[in-house]
Order: C-alpha cells, then structure tokens, then sequence
C-alpha cells in the first residue's frame, strides 16, 4: 500500500519536473531575449531605440483605448477574410488541378509565374482594379497566400495511395465521399502544411498592404507613429503583431492537432516499425 | 452478349471440370497488353475460366505471372485488351456493385483517418444500406472477424494481421456475391497466415459467398480452395485447372498431414515448376 504510493508520488514529481523542464525550453529563450533588450536600453537616451520600459508603458495606452476596435479589428477581419478565401480557392482549385494529369500539364507553367511573383508588387496594380478599400487589401492577402496552399493541394492530391483509391473504386464510392474521404482527408498532411506556410505569409501582406493606402489597420498604424515620430508607439505596435504572429500560430497547432491526429499516430507506427 | 449463358454454356477450356451450369464469374479469352509508347508488354495471353457460385477458387502461379493484373481486370479496375470478365452473366466494365476486393497491402487499402468502425461502414453508407442494417452489418463482420472490441481503434493501431482482418470484415459486411483476394496473406507472419486462412474457409463456409483467392503459396491455395487454377509465367495462360478433393472440413494440422494433402501439393509444385521452365500447354506454344 504505502509502496504504491511512494511510487505514485515518485512518478507526479517526475511529471512535474519534466513539465518544468518543457516550461523552461520554451519560454527560455523568449525570457532571455526580453531581458536583454530591457538592459540594453535602459539607459538608453537615443531617440530611435527608447528603453523597452517606456515601450511598454504606452503599449497599454496606445492599443487598448480605443485602438483595439479602429485599428487592430479591422487588419484581423481583412486578415481573415484573405485567409479563408485563399485556403477555399487554393483547395478548391488545387483538388482539380491535382486530380487531372492533363488540367495539370496545361495550368503548372502559368501556376509557376504567378507563384514567383512577389504579392508587394501586385499592390499597385489591385489598387487600380480593387481601389483603396478593404477589397484590395484582401486580394493582396489572397494573391500572396493562396501559392503555398495551391500547390501543396495539388501535391497531396497526387501522392493519394494508388491501393486506397483502387478500395474506392471498388467499393463504387461517390464523388461525395470520394472527395471528403478519399481526396480531402488523403490530401490533408500537405494541405496543412500549405496552409501554415500560407498563414505566416497572410500576416505580412496584411501590414504591407495597409502600409499603402490606408485608413486604418496595424501597418497603418505603425507608419502613422514612425511618421509622427512617436517611436516608442511604433515598437509598441511591431511588438503587438509579433504577439498577433504567436497566438495565431497556437491557434493553428490546436486545430492542427486535432484535425491530424491520425497522420501523427500513423508516423508514429510506421516510424516504431509496427 | 449475344452467347447463351446457361445450361448448355462451355467455356473452351476442357480444363474447366466443375458445373458450368451456373457460373457467377466467367473470365473468358482474357488478354491484357499494357503499351507505352512504341514497347508494349504482354502480360496476360488468354485467360479462361470460370468459377460456380459459392465456389472457392485459388489462383496459384509464378511470381510475375500477372496474378495481379489479372484480378484488376476482374474487378473492373483495368480495361482488358480483349476478351471479357463476367459477373453473373454481365461484363465487367467498371468495378460491379456485387463485387468486394481484398488487397494485399492492408496497410494501404485501410482508410487511416477512419475508425474500424468508420471503415468497415462507408462502403455500406455508399451502397445506401439503412442506419439500422449498417450497424447490424458491421457489428456482425467486426465479431466474424474477431474485432468485436476494436470498433474505435484506428487501423494503424493494430498489428498487420488485424488490420487485415478488418480488410476482410469491410469485405464481408459489403455482401459480396464473389470476394476477390489478392494475395491477401502475403505480408503477415506464419503464425498469422494460419489463422487468416482458417478464417476465410469458415466465412466461405457460413456466408455462402464465392471466392476467388490469389496466392503465390501452393500450400495456401491446396489448403483453402476447391479448386486450384494453375497458371503460366507471363503471357499467361491456364497451365491446369486441379480439384482439390480434401474433405470440406479443413484443418490446419490434420488437413495439411494427409497424404493427399501432400500429393496435391506436390503435383501443383510440379506444374509450377514446369511453369517457371517456360513450359506451356500445347497450342498455346506455337503462336508466341
């Protein structure tokens, strides 16, 4: 009796210790890298590299009166509408493209040239189409984001298991079922990694295109400070997408996680040699 | 379409010794060429058989002998270069609903983002069998099976011989009128095999459904079939059609120590031999 307990103790401290241990990895280096720049510039007298103490201070002030609703609202919504409509072209446009070896041959050249121009250089040109508004901002999010997505769909598409769509062939699935269990879920692995890429990139072209022509938003906001000459206010917002970056990037893993279990559990066996 | 299908229906192959009254699976002058650009590779010459319904009907020849292609253009998987494979009278042109396949690589055929479950019941949601039935269908398949307790497990959970069991279960829940099995027992261990095939010969024997088994495994395919169909290296032909005459109730050790057990296996072993030599049945030889 008092064995199994020391013994389930032994083994809570252990958890505890190798949680402690998980902690430390990953907030070590953030940790780290924060309480360097507080030394560096404490002392600071230069206007363009304020301590990080006043950066901090008028964060609060600079963003959550008021801000948060006029400024940091309106990038997220842009942000997401071009985010969602890239990642359902993207799928959409990727599923056919990977399923037919000819609609392939035909669209990858052009699908290549359009990957490798840089979404920046098509602001001007969309805002001539699109205009100012938040239309333009986000077709300039989807023109960026939608390449990783795109193409990865028409990878994963393509690398489907020859043995899994010969069993939906024979057992007469329909195209329903085919494309939600055969090619959605087949195609899911590079999906997801199209759409984290994607992700990353969706946020940059955010702030760039509010960086043009704007009346608000993030990138807005951020020109508006450096321009005002109010630095502290400008780190503050850099800082702000930063934190932005991160917790979208947690929001994926999560969905991610769950989403994908089975591709990690089947890595897992496959890597242990089952 | 046009040939008369029953009663008086003989395929031309003298080899085929059991009723032809009734054939659920009529393969007959079956060739499968495959071309890419200016080579083309003649894997099957001109294949006929035929198997009766409720029938259990090995396949056995050398490796590379187009077993593989040959199921696939059963199963309407593979467009044949002439001739034609027939379920109950009609030709196969696409996979036909009355018609389950049991791949070798269970690994592969095995929808890993689906339960056992999940797995054993989509192709009953696309045959459009009500909830209640389905539900019956899969519970009893998973317990034929032996999985009855694996309902929520992934595939890739599982050690290879399970999986193939629910390989198997999807196949038996679908209600098949005949169960194509390719080599199904290929990759799991002996142990394993032993079981699989025992298995097999009870479902057969409860469900009433035809099987046509194809195995690289002269053992197996003595141990299981009624029939054993013998076939050529590539471009294959039917070398011998054998009936196996091993009492219908089959058991690994008493069956496999019989003496006639050991005969049927030698003279299949001969003619896969001689297969292997090149050997072909004659008139078949001359027009290479």
């Amino acid at each position: 009796m008092t064995s199994t307990i020391g013994v389930a103790r032994r083994s809570e401290s252990s958890l505890l210790i190798a949680w402690a241990k998980r902690a430390l990895l990953v907030l070590g280096l953030p940790i780290v890298l924060i309480v360097a720049w507080w030394l560096a510039t404490a002392n600071s007298t230069s206007f363009y590299w304020p301590p990080l103490r006043t950066i901090l201070e008028v964060f609060g002030a600079t963003w959550f009166e008021g801000r948060m609703g006029t400024d940091v609202a309106p990038s997220l919504v842009r942000l997401g509408a071009g985010y969602a409509l890239a990642l359902v072209l993207g799928v959409t446009v990727g599923v056919a493209v990977g399923s037919s070896p000819t609609l392939r041959a035909v669209v990858e050249p052009v699908l290549e040239f359009f990957r490798a121009i840089p979404p920046p250089v098509l602001v001007p040109v969309l805002i001539l189409f699109a205009g100012i508004g938040d239309g333009m901002k986000v077709l300039v999010i989807v023109s960026g984001a939608i390449w990783p997505i795109l193409l990865n769909t028409v990878e994963g598409v393509r690398s489907i298991d020859e043995v899994l769509r010969d069993t939906a062939r024979c057992y007469r699935f329909r195209r329903r079922a085919r494309l939600l269990h055969l090619v959605l879920r087949g195609a899911s692995p590079q999906i997801v990694t199209g759409a984290r890429q994607a992700l990353s990139i969706a946020i940059i072209l955010m702030v760039i295109s509010e960086m043009f022509a704007a009346t608000n938003g993030l990138g807005f906001s951020i020109i508006q400070f450096q321009r005002s000459f109010a630095i502290p206010q400008m780190f503050s917002g850099i800082i702000l997408l930063g934190l932005i970056g991160v917790a979208l990037s947690l929001l994926f893993r999560v969905v991610e996680s769950r989403a994908m279990a089975w591709h990690r559990g089947l890595h897992h066996t496959q890597r242990g040699g089952n | 379409m046009t040939e008369p299908r029953q009663g008086t229906d003989v395929t031309d192959s003298s080899a085929t010794l059991t009723d032809p009254a009734a054939p659920m699976l009529d393969v007959r002058g079956l060739k499968k060429v495959y071309t890419s650009g200016k080579r083309s590779v003649e894997a099957i010459r001109d294949l006929t058989f035929s198997v009766g319904a409720g029938e259990l009907v090995c396949l056995v020849g050398p490796s590379g002998c187009g077993k593989t292609t040959l199921l696939r253009c059963i199963s309407g998987l593979l467009q044949c270069t002439a001739g034609e494979a027939a379920l109950e009278g009609k030709r196969v042109s696409g996979p036909p609903p009355g018609m389950a396949v049991v791949f070798q690589e269970y690994g592969r055929s095995l929808f890993p983002w689906l339960t056992v479950w999940q797995n054993v019941e989509l192709p009953l949601k696309e045959k459009k069998v009500p909830r209640a039935e389905r539900k019956r269908l899969v519970t009893d398949a998973l317990a034929a099976v032996g999985l009855a307790d694996s309902h929520t497990a992934h595939p890739w959970q599982l050690s290879g011989g399970m999986q193939q069991r629910v390989a198997i279960a999807r196949a038996v829940a679908y209600e098949p009128q005949v169960l194509l099995m390719d080599e199904p027992f290929a990759a799991v261990d002996a142990q394993t095999r032993a079981d699989l095939e025992d298995l097999v010969r009870s479902l057969w024997q409860r469900l009433g459904v035809t099987v046509l088994f194809v195995t690289h495994d002269i053992d197996e395919a003595v141990y299981l079939g009624q029939r054993v169909i013998v076939l050529s290296n590539s471009p294959t032909v039917v070398l011998e059609d054998v009936i196996i005459d091993l009492p219908a109730e089959r058991d690994q050790l008493t069956t496999r120590s019989l003496p006639r057990f050991a005969e049927l296996r030698a003279h299949v072993y001969e003619r896969i031999q001689q297969a292997k030599g090149g050997h072909r049945p004659a008139g078949v030889e001359s027009d290479a």
